[in-house]
């Protein structure tokens, strides 16, 4: 924002004639950029097969009509597993999380270098999807349940301690700070001042990051980490398109049940 | 009882938020601070507690040299200095008994504390000092349903079941309406009547000062410009604390609020 003053008037203005240059610079740059890399992608492109994709989107289309329904029974199992790696990984990586998320907030953590070592965790965590995560715990757990189960656990540690820290970073001082006055010790304020107001945080995001985990896991089968994904890839393999059809139709109504899940217990917490 | 020596704070900023206060407080005595904001009131009793270190200077509560302590020393004497805060500074999602028994979490070991358990005098004292206050009745109810003068109230009984031998009050009434700021500046006066309480009581309304206090000492840009008496608040005291304005209103009303009090 600008205030220039024109002959005896003030003239207020967002950007000076000259800034005004600049940002369109800016934009043509932008712009010519993503046409580019449009252009590169274009010509790379066989579009004799991309002509060709909705009709071979409406073959597959017709080919998982009708859903094999019986093979629903035969899924059962692998649902049970994907929500139980699910479920446990979001918990394994909870218990990880809220002290990891402590060491990391500035108002709370012990010490700096404890601090860098548990954004470091949290960073590290974050920086590698759970499929590959899964990908590389096969190889070293061998291939299941347990692999997925801390291929997620892993993942999550990073995504919850990063929320709950943030949000400890902006709680109230005022509060702690009457703690403190009445001659609590540290671990009292915390436990007074600090938990009351993160719970609802930490709570939510246990719920969130579950949800997420939900659909997650049904992917890690892809790998050979346990779980539903596990039966798909086959059904894809053998050209079975009619389980394939009955197989997503199970994650529909597994994820739908989980969305409703957490907004009922997120809407009993806060 | 309290007795401060050349007491001084520089932040880090640089700023010289106290310039060497002296200040001596006889047992039982309810003083107010006045002073326009940014004249050092809240860091004058911050630095009573340490919730605020002071640079310079000493703070000396009963004998005990306030700034020497260990940080566990100074735990054990902040239990004998409540602090009433003027946002109320209530734990928001905890219950009011929550809060009320929070003042005596420097007596309770951690794990009693963590799981609720008090001795049963200090749970019969909170209910003795909710319905002092007139809150008996609001003791299981969560602290963010309560009213501005209720949470106050709270903040109040939080403070005095420390059993404390001073009373640090930042801005009490600051966030009340006229009336509740009545309510509540009376209830901590005669509280500390009963209990021969000292106070120290930050203010930013002069009328309520004068009303409720037995002595004022005015703070300008980190020094004091006026100890004394209510009744020697002139215009020109005033002028001196606060700087050049029209105090004829402020100080006349005196008389007709003490008829209505």
């Amino acid at each position: 924002m600008v205030v220039l003053k024109k002959q005896d008037e003030l003239v207020w203005k967002k950007r000076t004639t000259r800034e005004q240059w600049i940002n369109w610079f800016y934009w043509l740059i932008g712009i010519s950029i993503v046409l580019f890399a449009w252009k590169i992608i274009s010509d790379k492109t066989v579009w004799f097969f991309v002509q060709d994709a909705p009709r071979q989107a409406a073959d597959i289309g017709s080919r998982m009509i009708p859903p094999k329904w019986s093979y629903s029974f035969e899924l059962i199992e692998p649902v049970w597993d994907t929500i139980n790696i699910a479920t446990l990984g979001t918990v394994i990586a909870m218990i990880i999380a809220v002290p990891v998320a402590f060491c990391a907030a500035r108002n709370t953590t012990p010490h700096s270098t404890v601090r860098i070592v548990a954004l470091f965790i949290i960073v590290s965590s974050r920086s590698v999807n759970s499929l590959i995560w899964a990908l590389m715990l096969v190889y070293i757990l061998g291939p299941g349940v347990l692999a997925g189960t801390v291929a997620i656990g892993l993942r999550s540690i990073g995504f919850c301690a990063k929320l709950i820290y943030e949000s400890i970073e902006e709680i109230d001082a005022n509060q702690v700070e009457a703690v403190k006055a009445t001659g609590a010790s540290n671990l009292q304020q915390m436990i007074y001042g600090i938990i009351p107001q993160v719970l609802p945080t930490i709570a939510g995001v246990g719920i969130y990051r579950w949800d997420i985990n939900i659909r997650e896991s049904t992917i890690l089968g892809l790998v050979g980490a346990g779980g539903i994904g596990l039966q798909l890839n086959g059904s894809i393999n053998t050209l079975a398109w009619t389980q394939v059809s009955t197989i997503l139709l199970v994650i529909l109504a597994t994820v739908f049940v989980s969305e409703w899940v957490s907004a009922k217990v997120r809407g009993a917490i806060i | 009882m309290l007795k401060l020596e050349n007491l001084t704070k520089r932040y880090n900023t640089g700023d010289l938020a106290l310039q060497g206060i002296d200040l001596s407080i006889p047992g039982g005595q309810v003083l107010a601070l006045i002073g326009p904001s940014g004249a050092g009131k809240s860091t004058l009793i911050r630095c009573i507690n340490r919730l605020v270190e002071p640079t310079n200077g000493s703070a000396i509560l009963n004998e005990v040299n306030l700034t020497k302590l260990s940080s566990r020393a100074l735990r054990k004497s902040r239990r004998k200095m409540g602090m009433i805060f003027q946002e109320y500074a209530l734990v928001e999602r905890l219950t009011v008994m929550e809060n009320v028994l929070s003042g005596r979490l420097g007596y309770v070991g951690f794990w009693k504390s963590f799981f609720r358990k008090f001795p049963k005098r200090d749970v019969n004292e909170a209910f003795r000092l909710l319905d002092r206050v007139g809150l008996l009745e609001m003791a299981d109810k969560r602290a963010d349903e309560l009213s501005g003068g209720q949470r106050q109230r709270v903040g109040i009984c939080r403070a005095l079941i420390q059993d404390p031998d001073l009373l640090l009050v930042d801005e009490p009434t600051a966030s009340l309406d006229p009336k509740t700021s009545r309510q509540i500046m009376r209830l901590i006066n005669e509280l500390c009547q009963e209990r021969g309480l000292t106070a120290i009581i930050n203010i930013h309304d002069v009328l309520l000062a004068q009303m409720f206090s037995q002595r004022i000492v005015g703070l300008a840009l980190g020094n004091i410009v006026y100890d004394g008496s209510p009744e020697g608040l002139t215009p020109e005291v005033l002028t001196k604390i606060y700087g050049e304005e029209d105090w004829s209103a402020t100080i006349e009303k005196v008389d007709d609020e003490y008829e209505e009090a």
